[in-house]
């Protein structure tokens, strides 16, 4: 069966592979180029750990058409972190103890970084809407939320200094 | 293996619809089913044409292109009477993918945005130009519709004569317990021609006539609102899923008709 070319950008990285016709974008990121970030949870579009921004919007890998992301920027959870310096989201989720078993994370990571993207001084209920579509069955939600908060006041910071 | 043959024109991807393919909106219905060994179908069939993504604001009227989604919906500044609508379905990937076209298709406890076309008394236009009411497309809604959806169009509603309510167990977001959506035009201060469409109230969205009945010519008064709650859930169908009973939606369907008629 005839496989399809796909040049994307990945966190940046000109990306190019090769996918089957009704391959998910979340199949190709993991087996095809080796971004383990995103993961695999209901593949149904239930549970937003796979979530990834496409052209820096949220979007569901599992349930994305790999074809569909042909000449777009894709990122995910891996290219938040420049190097050994983390993102003042990643740091948040460390100190508010927003990552139990993980496995939401890097999905709650990403929606994060789209809301704060767009919206660098999100209310608590706008937090929470922005993760309405994630998943997590450990935290009870209330450090990741907090997490977010924090983070969107230290990029403000960071911003201003 | 699944095939992707994709048209610049939806007229073109239209001839190529044969039994063993599915039309590819967002992907949200579609994606899931390849993902879950779906054998039914062996050929995906997606258009680019951008009259899909149009939307179209007319004097009295509004055309919305079936590849619409709930996100441009949502950001759309004249179709701020349907952004309660669109926000309520999913989280916010879901509605960037979530089309309008495609929502006509989710099979119940989804589809909360065609309860609410339903509602607006859309009419559908097809590919080969033909067009349909809601209420008889849904009395022959298949997955594997003959002709792709093109556009939904309906009249914009009175000011504030349409209200949206979406009953869920999980806060802010989950399934439909059921979806309630409401036009009720005034004419000389009285109600006229009240429409009432639910979702996830049957097997696709319905509307529920004799409370329309009801509420004719009344000033939607307490009295009114009562007689169209007790005489609603004759015409529901609901049924039972693991987020509650058919038994338990008939009970509380009433009651939420009636918050969402005495909303101010």
């Amino acid at each position: 069966m005839a496989k399809f070319p796909v040049i994307f950008h990945l966190n940046g990285a000109e990306t190019a592979v090769f996918v089957d016709g009704g391959q998910n974008l979340l199949d190709v990121l993991r087996r095809s180029v080796g971004d383990l970030s995103p993961k695999y949870g209901c593949g149904q579009g239930t549970c937003g750990t796979c979530t990834v921004l496409i052209d820096g919007s949220p979007y569901l890998a599992c349930i994305t058409l790999a074809q569909a992301v042909k000449g777009k920027q894709v990122e995910t959870a891996a290219g938040l972190s420049s190097g050994a310096d983390l993102h003042p989201l990643q740091i948040a989720f460390i100190e508010n103890f927003a990552a139990q078993c993980g496995y939401c994370t890097p999905g709650m990571l990403m929606a994060a970084r789209a809301l704060l993207d767009s919206n660098p001084r999100p209310t608590r209920d706008e937090v929470i809407e922005a993760i309405s579509g994630n998943l997590c069955r450990c935290t009870g939600y209330d450090p990741i939320i907090a997490a977010i908060i924090e983070a969107s006041t230290r990029m403000r910071g960071a911003y201003l200094n | 293996m699944i095939t992707v043959e994709t048209f610049d024109s939806v007229a073109a991807a239209n001839s190529a619809l044969d039994h063993r393919s599915r039309y590819f909106g967002g992907g949200t219905l579609i994606m899931r089913d390849i993902n879950y060994g779906d054998q039914s179908f062996d050929r995906i069939v997606r258009s680019n044409d951008p009259a899909l993504q149009r939307i179209e604001i007319r004097q009295n009227s509004v055309v919305i292109g079936a590849g619409v989604t709930m996100s441009a919906v949502i950001s759309h500044r004249d179709l701020a009477f349907l952004a309660p609508v669109a926000r309520a379905v999913g989280g916010p990937a879901i509605r960037n993918m979530a089309t309008i076209g495609g929502n006509l298709f989710a099979p119940s406890p989804y589809g909360d945005f065609a309860a609410a076309l339903l509602a607006l008394d859309a009419e559908i236009k097809y590919a080969s130009g033909n067009s349909e009411n809601m209420e008889r497309f849904f009395s022959s809604r298949t997955l594997t519709p003959a002709q792709i959806v093109v556009s939904v169009q309906f009249k914009i509603p009175q000011r504030n004569a349409f209200r949206f309510k979406k009953v869920t167990r999980i806060k802010p977001k989950g399934v439909s317990i059921m979806s309630i959506a409401v036009v009720l035009p005034r004419r000389a201060g009285r109600i006229h021609n009240a429409r009432i469409a639910f979702g996830t109230m049957g097997k696709t969205p319905l509307r529920a006539k004799e409370a329309e009945k009801a509420l004719e010519n009344s000033m939607l008064d307490q009295a009114s609102i009562a007689s169209a709650a007790n005489v609603v859930a004759n015409e529901l169908q609901p049924q039972d899923d693991a987020l509650a009973s058919a038994w338990y939606r008939n009970e509380v369907a009433r009651v939420h008709l009636q918050r969402l008629l005495k909303e101010r």
